[in-house]
């Protein structure tokens, strides 16, 4: 029937739930269970998949324009800036060892995460929800693609970038965030989404972007700034998804509360263990600080957490378990941290270095409570031992927690003179957990954590390229004495400071553009 | 008259990262496209099994019986990353919202004939439900697959079939004055007409295949290779006579995405094929297979449209497909 | 007392127009000017109106085109054709 006169106009909403909805049918020719085999294990119940609502609604055919538009704007500055030297505009060069973890420990996981969002985008039963995940999956495909072009201009010239896929799958602190992200995607489809989506993506994401995005900003890395800004209206969907689907779950069954409850205490625990690689950045990496660890986590945890815990408590839900843990850590983990890296950097792919009087001060200032305390005389020691040519580097392997796989350095949180050391026992072996937090998430899953491929073990076990330290460094791909060790005495350091002195020396002429007749 | 630039000259220290030297074998500058696909996704060392399925490691190259020396054979001839795959979407997606518009505002879809009009509803918005269902099944690929090359190919190709099920939407509001009758008459046709049951009943069992490089042999060679030039070509051709132009304009994206699409398609078979004898045998029987059904699900709907033409119809079809086939080096 | 909702946009071009129409169909809403960025913040909720962008552009501003300038967002969504509405229940 050929329309007459007018069609009648169609609203936002209206012309979306025409286009979208039942695109998809009850299978008869096959059992649903069959074709969805994977979203009931969990205990999780759905009444209604119709109740699924979509905040944003995004066409395809709006998702090319605009996803279009940003990739063209992004990638001209990209070029710019490679094609300009815009390396040369960074505060120092110490500031690329944070977009060397970067690379090498959180791009990956945007893949992880780009797959994974696949799985959960064919697996749901709902189609809205699988449709939003869709998206998000190859949000995260263009963030971790976009991430490789953007840092290769970077790999040039710095050193550490060059193997990072290599690495993230063997190196000893890449398994932090490995581990991390390999355990939401082994976990079901309804712990996937409330871990990476809710957890990390709405309740933690800050404290992951705004140390980097807003260091960069800081330090003058224009091309990871416009990546930043670019990516961030992505995660602005991503965040909403988060909320979206905690809030379904909550609200499609009541006994879907206590299981979200149970991954929101493991998964506010996990996603914070491995922020604590974020605050060593933050406090330690910007030659240009932007806030300290302790502030961040106070205005983006203790602030905007508390707000959306009292948010969601007309669900049931409370805010995660240990919490008050991570906030007695506030003063520590970020030192902690650094204090590893630093005994370690001759098996790292990132310096570290001496942390001069005026950063010091600046710790000082920001943790009056613990720095001068504890952490200024273990610095003053390193540096002393240094000047007398005698740079401490730690020679045994640490050991590692079982779930986070952090070496075993954080501290009570009543007593920061005692290392924190849990012990569970699976099957007659003994395990070790580096907090109540890591241990109560072993306990519970137990057969899943001793699966761990715990580098540390590894490297024992003969699995890591041979005996030596440095036969495990070649393993790693690492360019020995220039990917790792000191800042200090390294070729980048040396190019860098070429670089400053000959800024306005070295001139080349390119050839000669005929002006048009 | 000659302008001189003068810069400041940085010898870099290296051209590309060493995944993608090792590849070349040197150290030299590398296009967006490689250092955005080689090598990305992780091969070892995963810290535990999926609780879902425990038999297999998060990537796991033994989920198909395929096997290849090495993953990354599969280069996208269109060398899509994701920036360049959405600026191509989004051309295409120019093109055809100023067909949307010219055949709304000159009134094209009026000047078709009454009753061929009630053929294009059955034939084409039902593949709404088709193109759902291309979409659950690349997204799988996506998810089970091996290798960055090929997944992130197969997730623009899910995205896609997604845009297609919403531009057909789309098509069915043009004819139905945004009422929305036509998608609700459309999905019951799907699910209870007669001669759309073999395809829906091939979709629906192409949903619970285990191995997902059938499911792209299933999807993307066989399926597709009968339906999208049955339904954009062989009917599209048969509706010239019926001053249906309109459509014709209305579903521009689907014929330019298939031939898009296919560049890709080929590239994997071929690839695949060409890497051993069991590859080959392997991808020509499941190609057998799915053939078979598609050649199933496509006779009633063309019968239904073009009566005793339909049998010829499909032939043509299906003998392209075979052609097609032989050149990607499978066997009949 | 209703909790802030807030949206932080890029400080750019773009965003001119935008920012000024959430001023403009806001009174209640402070603005903070940061590096390269702007936050907006209300108690309660915030409003972001078709018409009142598309007045300062000279063309049809389409709602969905915020994702070309925003940044983040705290509070729940509402979109339509005409406006994009930030609020907490």
């Amino acid at each position: 029937m050929a329309a007459n006169g007018k069609a009648k106009r169609l609203g936002m909403k209206q012309r979306y739930q025409m286009l979208t909805r039942h695109l998809d049918w009850e299978t008869s020719y096959q059992p649903m269970d069959k074709v969805f085999p994977y979203d009931k294990f969990e205990g999780i119940k759905i009444k209604d998949w119709d109740g699924w609502e979509d905040p944003f609604r995004l066409t395809m055919d709006t998702y090319w324009k605009f996803q279009a538009e940003k990739e063209r704007k992004l990638y001209a500055v990209i070029d710019s800036f490679a094609q300009n030297n815009g390396q040369l505009g960074l505060t120092d060069a110490r500031y690329m060892n944070a977009a060397k973890l970067f690379l090498q420990g959180v791009t990956p996981l945007e893949y992880a995460a780009h797959r994974h969002f696949a799985h959960i985008g064919r697996h749901l039963r709902g189609g809205g929800a699988r449709v939003a995940a869709q998206m998000q999956s190859i949000d995260e495909l263009r963030h971790a693609q976009t991430q490789v072009h953007t840092l290769s201009h970077y790999n040039k010239y710095f050193d550490g970038f060059h193997d990072f896929h290599h690495m993230h799958d063997r190196v000893w602190y890449l398994s932090v965030p490995k581990s991390f992200f390999d355990d939401a995607v082994t976990a079901g489809p309804f712990e996937f989404v409330t871990s990476i989506s809710f957890s990390f993506e709405y309740v933690l994401t800050n404290l992951l972007f705004v140390p980097f995005m807003s260091g960069a900003a800081y330090n003058g890395d224009l091309a990871t700034v416009t990546f930043g800004f670019s990516a961030q209206s992505d995660e602005s969907r991503h965040m909403t998804l988060g909320l979206e689907v905690v809030k379904f779950l909550l609200e499609q069954h009541e006994d879907n509360v206590p299981i979200v409850q149970g991954w929101l205490d493991k998964w506010f625990w996990r996603g914070y263990r491995l922020l604590g690689l974020v605050a060593m950045l933050q406090d330690y990496m910007l030659p240009k600080k932007v806030m300290s660890w302790k502030e961040a986590w106070e205005v983006y945890y203790e602030e905007q957490g508390s707000a959306l815990f009292e948010d969601l408590s007309r669900y049931g839900l409370r805010p995660p378990l240990h919490q008050e843990d991570a906030i007695k850590e506030k003063d520590r983990i970020s030192h902690e941290v650094w204090g590893t890296f630093y005994n370690y950097t001759h098996a790292a792919a990132f310096h570290t270095w001496d942390v001069d009087d005026e950063h010091m001060d600046w710790l000082s200032e920001k943790y009056p409570d613990t720095f001068d305390k504890y952490y200024r005389p273990r610095y003053m020691m390193w540096r002393e031992m240094a000047e007398q040519g005698k740079r401490f580097y730690n020679n045994a392997l640490p050991q590692l927690c079982n779930v986070c796989q952090i070496p075993m350095v954080f501290t009570e949180p009543d007593d920061p003179g005692v290392i924190c050391f849990r012990r569970s026992e699976y099957n007659g072996d003994t395990y070790h957990t580096c907090s109540a937090g890591c241990k109560h998430i072993f306990d519970n899953e137990p057969e899943k954590y001793v699966q761990s491929w715990l580098p540390v073990h590894q490297i024992y076990q003969g699995n890591c390229g041979g005996a030596s330290v440095e036969d495990v460094l070649k393993w790693y791909h690492m360019n020995l004495g220039v990917d790792n060790m000191d800042y200090h005495g390294s070729p980048e350091e040396k190019m860098w400071s070429e670089w400053m002195a000959g800024r306005h020396a070295e001139q080349v002429e390119y050839p000669p553009v005929k002006a048009a007749e | 008259m000659s302008i001189q630039i003068k810069g400041l000259s940085l010898e870099p220290r290296r051209q590309t990262y060493s995944h993608i030297a090792r590849r070349f074998g040197e150290d030299r500058p590398a296009t967006r496209y490689e250092e955005a696909t080689y090598d990305v996704q992780a091969v070892t060392n995963f810290h535990y099994r999926p609780i879902y399925a425990p038999e297999y490691e998060i990537h796991d190259p033994s989920r198909t019986a395929i096997n290849m020396a090495d993953w990354y054979v599969f280069k996208d001839p269109r060398q899509f990353y994701y920036g360049t795959y959405n600026m191509s979407r989004a051309s295409m997606n120019e093109t055809i919202e100023r067909h949307f518009k010219m055949v709304d505002e000159r009134g094209l879809l009026d000047q078709i004939d009454a009753d061929w009009m009630q053929k294009v509803r059955d034939y084409l918005i039902p593949m709404r439900h088709y193109e759902w269902g291309a979409n659950m099944n690349n997204i799988l690929i996506c998810d089970y697959g091996y290798g960055t090359q090929l997944t992130s190919a197969a997730a623009f190709s899910a995205m896609d079939r997604l845009g297609m099920a919403q531009y057909i939407s789309r098509v069915g509001l043009a004819i139905d004055g945004n009422t929305g009758e036509s998608l609700e008459q459309g999905r019951t046709d799907w699910v209870e007409v007669p001669y759309w049951q073999p395809t829906r009943h091939a979709v629906e069992d192409s949903f619970v295949i285990q191995d997902w490089f059938e499911t792209f042999i299933a999807q993307n060679l066989a399926l597709d290779g009968v339906m999208h030039p049955l339904v954009f070509g062989e009917f599209d051709r048969a509706s010239q006579p019926h001053n249906a132009m309109g459509i014709t304009l209305i579903t521009q994206f689907m014929t330019d995405w298939f031939k898009d699409n296919n560049r890709w398609v080929d590239a994997v078979v071929k690839a695949a094929a060409g890497e051993s004898a069991d590859n080959k045998k392997l991808l020509s029987g499941w190609f057998k297979t799915w053939r078979g059904r598609a050649e199933e699900a496509a006779a009633p709907v063309a019968g239904h449209v073009l009566g005793d033409q339909g049998g010829e119809a499909l032939k043509t079809v299906l003998d392209q497909l075979d052609a097609r086939a032989g050149q990607l080096g499978l066997e009949g | 007392m209703a909790r802030n909702v807030s949206i932080v946009l890029q400080d750019t071009a773009d965003a001119l127009p935008i920012i000024e129409a959430i001023k403009s169909d806001n009174p209640d809403a402070e603005v903070q000017s940061m590096p390269s960025l702007v936050r907006i913040e209300a108690p309660g909720k915030l409003v972001i109106k078709r018409d009142s962008v598309s007045e300062r552009i000279g063309r049809d501003w389409d709602v969905q085109e915020i994702q070309l300038s925003m940044v983040t967002l705290s509070g729940n969504i509402d979109e339509d054709d005409d406006q994009f509405v930030i609020s907490w229940q």
